[in-house]
């Protein structure tokens, strides 16, 4: 799969509500990263996120998700990402990196989140596919007051 | 709204919805409330040189804290003398000297007494002297540093610092004394977060030991499902070490024990709490000894306080270093910021704990917050129901404690929560009321 596919395909699996697939999408040692100084963030270490987890974490968020008494979840939460073209950066066939500029819907009951940002997606090769060493996700404005943000950017 | 009718929305087991619900109850809680009571206005560290500033607002008020050439910390009206711009828009950054107007470019020194006009002679026989325009910035009428933590107090009137926080200041100095230093920096950023709630919702929440088993059943449910099969012994990454504790039982909770303090403030988990089991550091724990002497260092360590509540706008954990800050918006929108701190001189994993258990649990995305902000937000709506227009606080209460305003309590008991809004009645009162009491 070309990489610039299998970026369109992630959001998709999120759009669609397919947690687990898209879990499975990361490598063992994969990482989802919001830094909350945005793009201007060097590291997850010296300053904080919004999120920084691997795939334990994740994983808690997925399964907490399928939960009927995730009581945030009623109503259900539901997102729509918006892609621009996904731009190469730099890589090969066995590592590649990619910049994604998006507009993130997160929407629940009358309620209607709207973000933006790019994501940087770090890619290493998994037989004919990809797997997500990190998705960064540097948005617009990060460091403005926000409501709660329930899914994946 | 008169005096007495305030008073009979606080009755000593319960609280009538409109604390939560009345506009008009919110606007006289910003002319009142936020000015007679001592709020939180930042961390000195982030203003180190001379110049350095961090704008704010208190109540619908716009201020700014400044560093002094003296090294003292400054809190001043954001509003140019003249009409009014606000003379910083940046939420931080420096000033230089002085403070310069962008509209027509008058000058204040950073204390904010007037330094210069443009073409001051057409100001010569006017009464501009003589007026507030005259006078420079205003600066608000008290201001505290209490170990690096500087409060504010707008009112002219009201009790002094030490007099209004009390005992409660000792939460301040379990978090700074960690640092084998005693100092304490804010790094790392700030979370910020939009809850469509009255504010008063969440600071009780921070004193609610009954909700979590409900509450975060959820992502406490899957935190344990991942975990598993570990023996309870068995080292546990970070993220779990601070998640799995919120599954804790009713039981837990209620022997953790609380107490309360005149004027609203509080200690939750005064013998121990969900911050206890942490991974101990020994090389750490020596230097705390060599700096504070056995005792002391083991006073501190020893105690790490679920949550302690400066009324009515800050709420600490000495451990691990973070602090919540609330900024009630509207009756119905309040701001909740997250602070982490480095203690100076401590390993560099006591920065890690306090960063991460902020972006665990105090994330606009964090997994616990979530169920907590959708029921407040559902309370704010559930409340507007007919039939029963109020809100229990009936748990443990008895007469007797309306005589106390000191108490050491069992963890689940509501007192905690009565306690703030006895102290929100008192603060209450009208301006000349409060002055004479």
């Amino acid at each position: 799969m070309a990489p610039e596919d299998f970026v369109a395909e992630e959001a998709a699996l999120l759009d669609a509500g397919r947690f687990d697939d898209w879990l499975s999408l990361f490598a063992p040692d994969g990482h989802y990263w919001v830094p909350l100084l945005g793009a201007q963030q060097a590291d997850p270490v010296s300053h904080n996120s919004l999120a920084y987890e691997d795939r334990l974490l994740l994983q808690l968020r997925v399964e907490r998700l399928k939960d009927p008494r995730a009581h945030s979840q009623h109503p259900r939460s539901i997102c729509q990402h918006v892609l621009q073209r996904p731009v190469v950066e730099r890589g090969d066939d066995e590592a590649v990196l990619l910049r994604t500029p998006f507009i993130y819907v997160e929407a629940r009951g009358d309620e209607q989140l709207l973000l933006a940002g790019t994501c940087r997606h770090e890619l290493v090769r998994r037989s004919s596919s990809w797997a997500i060493r990190l998705k960064r996700v540097d948005l617009l404005n990060p460091t403005r007051a926000l409501p709660a943000v329930q899914l994946f950017i | 709204m008169e005096a007495g009718r305030i008073a009979a929305l606080v009755q000593p087991d319960r609280v009538h919805r409109d604390l939560y619900l009345s506009e008009e109850l919110f606007a006289l809680e910003q002319e009142r409330l936020f000015a007679s009571a001592w709020t939180y206005v930042g961390h000195a560290s982030e203003v180190p040189r001379p110049g350095d500033y961090r704008a704010l607002e208190i109540a619908g008020q716009p201020l700014v804290m400044v560093r002094q050439p003296d090294g003292e910390v400054r809190v001043l009206y954001n509003r140019c003398a003249h009409k009014g711009t606000r003379l910083v828009s940046d939420e931080s950054g420096n000033t230089g000297r002085f403070f310069r107007c962008p509209y027509h470019a008058w000058t204040y020194r950073l204390d904010g007494a007037p330094l210069a006009v443009p073409l001051k002679q057409g100001y010569e026989n006017t009464a501009l002297k003589a007026c507030e325009a005259g006078r420079g910035m205003t600066p608000v009428a008290r201001v505290a540093c209490y170990r690096d933590f500087v409060f504010a107090r707008l009112s002219d009137t009201g009790l002094e610092f030490a007099d209004y926080f009390g005992e409660v200041l000792q939460a301040i100095d379990n978090m700074v004394d960690r640092s084998p230093q005693g100092r304490l920096v804010a790094e790392g950023g700030v979370l910020r977060n939009i809850i469509h709630c009255n504010w008063k919702m969440y600071l009780e929440n921070i004193n609610d030991t009954i909700h979590p088993p409900s509450t975060h059943e959820s992502a406490t449910r899957a935190a344990d499902a991942l975990w598993q099969g570990h023996a309870p012994e068995e080292p546990k990454p970070m993220a779990m070490e601070q998640i799995l504790p919120f599954g804790a039982s009713y039981d837990f909770f209620d022997r953790m024990g609380g107490r309360v303090f005149p004027n609203g403030h509080s200690l939750l988990g005064v013998n121990f709490s969900i911050h206890s089991g942490y991974a101990r550091l020994p090389d750490y724990e020596e230097a705390m000894r060599q700096a504070h002497g056995a005792e002391r260092a083991e006073a501190i360590l020893q105690r790490s306080p679920q949550n302690s509540i400066l009324f009515p706008s800050l709420a600490v954990k000495g451990s691990p270093q973070a602090i919540r800050v609330i900024r009630p918006l509207a009756v119905d929108r309040t701001l909740v910021e997250a602070w982490s701190f480095r203690a100076v001189g401590a390993p560099d994993l006591l920065f890690e704990r306090s960063m991460s258990y902020n972006r665990l649990v105090f994330s606009p995305m964090s997994v616990v917050a979530h169920d907590d902000v959708h029921l407040f937000e559902s309370i704010q709506k559930g409340l507007r129901a007919r039939g029963n227009e109020w809100v229990s606080l009936h748990r443990d209460f008895d007469p007797a404690e309306l005589a106390q305003e000191t108490a050491t309590t069992n963890g689940t008991n509501e007192l905690l929560m009565r306690n703030q809004f006895r102290a929100w009645l008192k603060l209450m009162a009208p301006p000349a009321q409060a002055a004479l009491s």
